[in-house]
């Protein structure tokens, strides 16, 4: 029948589809937890996708038999169950039941996330426009759209915003929680799994929400603290002449008035600190990959990058931007 | 009152209706065009008018679904792309599918319901007025370049002077305020209108799914539309004169503008499907040729669905950081919500399981809804549970869901009941032939281009991002449903194409080409302007079914009944009836063509210029005008009953 053929299509699409999405394994994707919270939505998700799938085939079918099985006959075919029956047991008692189930479920699933746990790492997420400002206050680290956190140990991530909305995501360690100004929210998450993560804006925040994010870089406990023992201390000063050069050319232009480098006198505010921004895997929040190319394209032109953000082209000789470039590229 | 037989197709039968024509006809050309009363006029322009809104905003659709068929792409940069997705948000909820349904209810309630117009004409033509005025008004911000950026739902404080200092958010909040008295007036006109001006003998339990239907949808809209007003007005209060509503500062809340808005936004989703369910609700036993199975269930389910659909509003707010155990009540709410659809949904099946289904365009529509419907019912399920919500929401999953249910479960039945009803409004059937090809194309386009934004969900895709970076598994199930969108779209076209050709060349219909069973298909198409000559007396939940041939009212001489008969349409009156049994108790002066309606409009539109301006001098013209108009209106009423 032509039916039967049209469903058989529409089912081959189906599978087509979900090939298509599973084939993808850089995906920062839900079904590919990676963290606590991660782990127990994509539990529930597989028992309500088994649900969904229950219901709409069985619901569906009693659509498609309903249009057909009068077809052929005068009047239509009578049927031995009462309407008020078909519709209380179909429409109110098994959803009931299944909603029930579901409701239960989750509940019993879920109710130890986002709990306080002991010893916890904090971490302080300040949305901008449109980057995030990223510090540990225990440990007097400050960095920028890059997340370092140990595997395992327990995290409280602080997140506010002093402009607009944002919304914090990272689908493969768990679900969003929103920063917003005023408010001071709070998630608690473990990642399970070292690697990095891709982490998203997912709150409309206006021109280049597109391009607000950032990853996460879960690390071995040990891998950790080498991280955090090292951007305690950065290094003292240029290693040799042409870094020193670099340090000079940044200060003399405006790139101290809006960058923080830690150990020197630039202590801007507006942009994102760049104390550490050598060992930073991309730039303008995970927008291009942190090459010596996109570097000094970003330093001359970040408008054709990024447009709407909030640095102004910065124009130099190619002398001063591949002394510059070296500096940067010292600070790690 | 006395009750004659007169054939049903008859219903203005022996009497002189071109006299009768003559009594009730618009005076013609463009002062009738400005001062009709007449609801089939009136619903005719709404549907129009909101078609071109559908269209125009699914072509920005196709814009955006072009700048996102491919990674980095460049059709359009971020700041038209935000303007677009604002507009099409915007113009799709607020100016499609909101009129639209309008529109159907204006035209078919007071046919279904037997009676010679809506209770109040001169406010049914004046919230016509209002809502083309306030879509002038918004579409004017992209005309002159200066669209609306800030997503549909408006938050503040992306919204607010600081962060989006142009006139374009103006444009966006006044016109909400704008079209929600368009909104709120045919609210009230529709819940008069169901209650007292049934025909004889159509008691509350006779009365058509589809006008329950429109009265859950209206008492939705009184109860809700003052919410998102508050969020707009307050807004724009912010915007415009410098208070502190949404500024946290100053001591403002921001989640007091989200828990407004989404006060009205969830009943919205209901006040747009629940009609579109009524639809379907005439379609189905039409189409299967028996009486609709569980009419009280139904019934009862629309009335839940309007209580119930005010629960659940935090659900969309899941993300916010309040406290769970205050959240879980409104998750528990919002998997409830699910049971008055599953009850209507099985009342359908039920209807069609002992029917013998036509394979009619309108039916296959009813068909196409049901499963595109059931699918975007239970993701909607799946988002009431709140540790899933916090994965999905904001994601590409939610803009699939709510377009299954928008789009799948709203558009489709429109469509239905635009192949179902035209016949009945023109007179003239579309093309059975190109009604299925649209179809299909509808149905395989639209799962094509939405089916897949599950699937990107999953795969990390936030929602509203103009564009995204390749390698990272969203490139091809965008392109796939760039090309489903566009699938979708020669499909609707082939039903506007089909349109004209019907407008002008179609086959005549008949007064009852689908033989169905409510009172609209008892009159002539097109139905003359007082839609029935002698008001037909009811006595069945399918008159045209189960009273054959149709009878008539004619009057016993006395005040409540006069109007019954033909001398009620030569006097310009009809019958009021008492709310639950439909006695005839009054008689009511219909109102002549009149400019007021429109006047009291135009003056509403200038005072909103003058706020979007800043100018106090337009403002006070605008609200000079208001004052003549209702002035003039009161004072016109006194005459006319006297």
């Amino acid at each position: 029948m032509a039916k039967r053929r049209r469903i058989w299509f529409a089912l081959a699409v189906l599978v087509l589809l979900t090939l298509v999405a599973c084939s993808t394994k850089n995906s920062p994707a839900i079904t590919d937890p990676k963290g606590n919270e991660a782990h127990t939505i994509s539990g529930i998700w597989w028992l309500m996708c088994g649900m969904a799938s229950a219901v709409y085939l069985i619901v569906g079918g009693f659509i498609v038999v309903a249009a057909f099985r009068g077809r052929r006959s005068e009047e239509g075919k009578p049927s031995r169950v009462r309407d008020s029956t078909f519709i209380v047991v179909g429409g109110l008692i098994v959803p009931s039941i299944i909603l029930l189930v579901l409701g239960a479920s989750v509940v019993y699933a879920s109710n130890n996330l986002r709990q306080p746990e002991k010893d916890p790492l904090k971490i302080e997420v300040v949305g901008k426009r449109w980057w995030w400002d990223i510090s540990y206050p225990d440990q007097n680290i400050t960095t920028a759209n890059e997340v370092h956190i140990p595997v395992g140990r327990p995290l409280e991530i602080g997140l506010d915003s002093d402009n607009v909305i944002h919304s914090f995501w990272v689908p493969q360690l768990g679900g969003k929680v929103d920063l917003i100004p005023g408010q001071h929210n709070i998630w608690r998450v473990k990642a399970t799994k070292a690697g990095v993560y891709r982490g998203e804006c997912a709150e409309y925040c206006g021109l280049q929400h597109a391009k607000m994010n950032f990853l996460v870089v879960a690390q071995p406990a040990a891998e950790f603290d080498q991280w955090v023992v090292r951007h305690q201390n950065p290094p003292s000063g240029p290693s040799d002449e042409l870094t020193a050069a670099g340090q000079a050319i940044f200060m003399r232009e405006p790139c101290a008035g809006c960058h923080t480098i830690r150990g020197t006198t630039a202590n801007g505010t507006i942009g994102p600190d760049l104390t550490d921004i050598g060992s930073r895997r991309t730039l303008g929040a995970n927008t291009v990959a942190n090459t010596d190319a996109n570097l000094a394209g970003w330093i001359v032109d970040s408008q054709s990058i990024k447009p709407g953000n909030l640095m102004p082209p910065i124009p130099m000789s190619s002398n001063d931007l591949h002394a510059l470039l070296a500096y940067l590229r010292s600070l790690k | 009152m006395a009750v004659t037989h007169t054939p049903s197709e008859e219903t203005h039968g022996k009497i002189d209706t071109e006299e009768l024509e003559e009594i009730w006809a618009d005076a013609p050309g463009v002062p009738g065009f400005f001062s009709t009363v007449d609801h089939k006029r009136i619903g005719m322009r709404y549907i129009y008018t909101a078609f071109f809104f559908f269209f125009t905003s699914g072509l920005m659709a196709l814009v955006m679904r072009d700048q996102l068929a491919a990674p980095n792409n460049h059709v359009v940069g971020p700041e038209l792309y935000n303007q677009l997705m604002t507009m099409h948000g915007t113009t799709m909820i607020f100016l499609f599918n909101t009129p639209v349904l309008a529109g159907f209810g204006n035209y078919i309630l007071p046919l279904q319901l037997g009676t010679r117009d809506m209770a109040f004409p001169r406010l049914n033509a004046f919230s016509y007025w209002i809502f083309v005025l306030s879509g002038l008004f918004f579409y004017a911000s992209f005309l002159l370049g200066k669209a609306p950026d800030g997503g549909w739902f408006g938050y503040t404080p992306m919204t607010a002077k600081a962060f989006s200092p142009g006139i374009n958010l103006d444009f966006w909040g006044l016109a909400i305020v704008f079209v929600g008295i368009s909104t709120t007036v045919g609210a009230v006109n529709f819940i008069v209108t169901a209650f007292k001006m049934r025909a004889p003998g159509m008691t509350i339990n006779r009365v058509p799914i589809f006008v329950w239907s429109i009265l859950s949808m209206a008492f939705m809209v009184l109860f809700a539309v003052p919410a998102v007003t508050l969020a707009a007005g307050l807004l724009e209060l912010d915007r415009l004169f410098g208070t502190a509503f949404f500024n946290p500062a100053h001591g403002g809340n921001l989640l007091l503008y989200q828990h407004l808005f989404w006060f009205w936004g969830h009943p919205e989703v209901y006040i747009l499907f629940v009609p579109a369910t009524g639809m379907i609700s005439m379609i189905i036993p039409v189409m299967s040729r028996r009486p609709l199975a569980g009419y009280l269930w139904i019934a009862t389910a629309l009335i839940a669905i309007a209580f119930i659909s005010f629960g659940v509003w935090v659900h969309h707010m899941f993300a916010t950081g309040m406290p769970v155990q205050a959240m879980s009540f409104f998750s528990a709410v919002s998997l409830i919500i699910v049971l008055p659809s599953g009850v209507q949904f099985f009342a359908w099946i039920a209807t069609m399981w002992k029917g013998r289904v036509r394979f009619t365009t309108p039916m296959l529509f009813a068909i196409g809804f049901l499963l595109i419907f059931l699918l975007g019912g239970i993701t909607g399920a799946t988002l009431a549970t709140m540790p899933f919500d916090w994965q999905v929401t904001d994601s590409y999953y939610i803009v699939a869901h709510f377009h299954y249910v928008l789009n799948g479960a709203v558009v489709f039945p429109i469509f239905g009941a635009i192949y179902f009803w035209y016949p009945k409004m023109s007179g003239r059937k579309l093309s059975e032939k190109w009604g299925h090809i649209s179809f299909w194309l509808m149905f395989i386009g639209f799962n094509l281009a939405f089916f897949g934004m599950h699937l990107l969900g999953f795969l990390g895709m936030p929602r509203r991002i103009s564009t995204y970076p390749s390698g990272l598994g969203w490139d091809n199930l965008n392109l796939i449903s760039t090309i489903g969108a566009f699938i979708f779209a020669i499909g609707t076209g082939v039903t506007l194409v089909n349109w004209f050709h019907a407008r002008w060349w179609g086959k005549p219909a008949g007064p009852n080409p689908w033989d169905a069973d409510s009172l609209e298909w008892a009159t002539t198409s097109p139905p003359p302007e007082f839609n029935f000559a002698s008001i037909p007396v009811v006595a069945s939940r399918h008159p045209l079914w189960d009273q054959r041939p149709l009878p008539t009212a004619n009057p016993n001489g006395d005040e409540a009944t006069k109007s019954l008969g033909p001398e009620g349409a030569e006097h310009h009156e009809t019958p009021e009836t008492t709310g639950l049994d439909a006695r005839p108790e009054a008689t009511l002066d219909l109102p002549h063509p009149t400019y007021l309606p429109f006047l009291l409009a135009c003056g509403i539109a200038v005072f909103f210029v003058g706020l979007l301006i800043k100018a106090v001098l337009v403002g006070i013209i605008g609200v000079g005008a208001l004052v003549v108009a209702l002035t003039w209106w009161a004072w016109r009423t006194e005459v006319d009953l006297a």
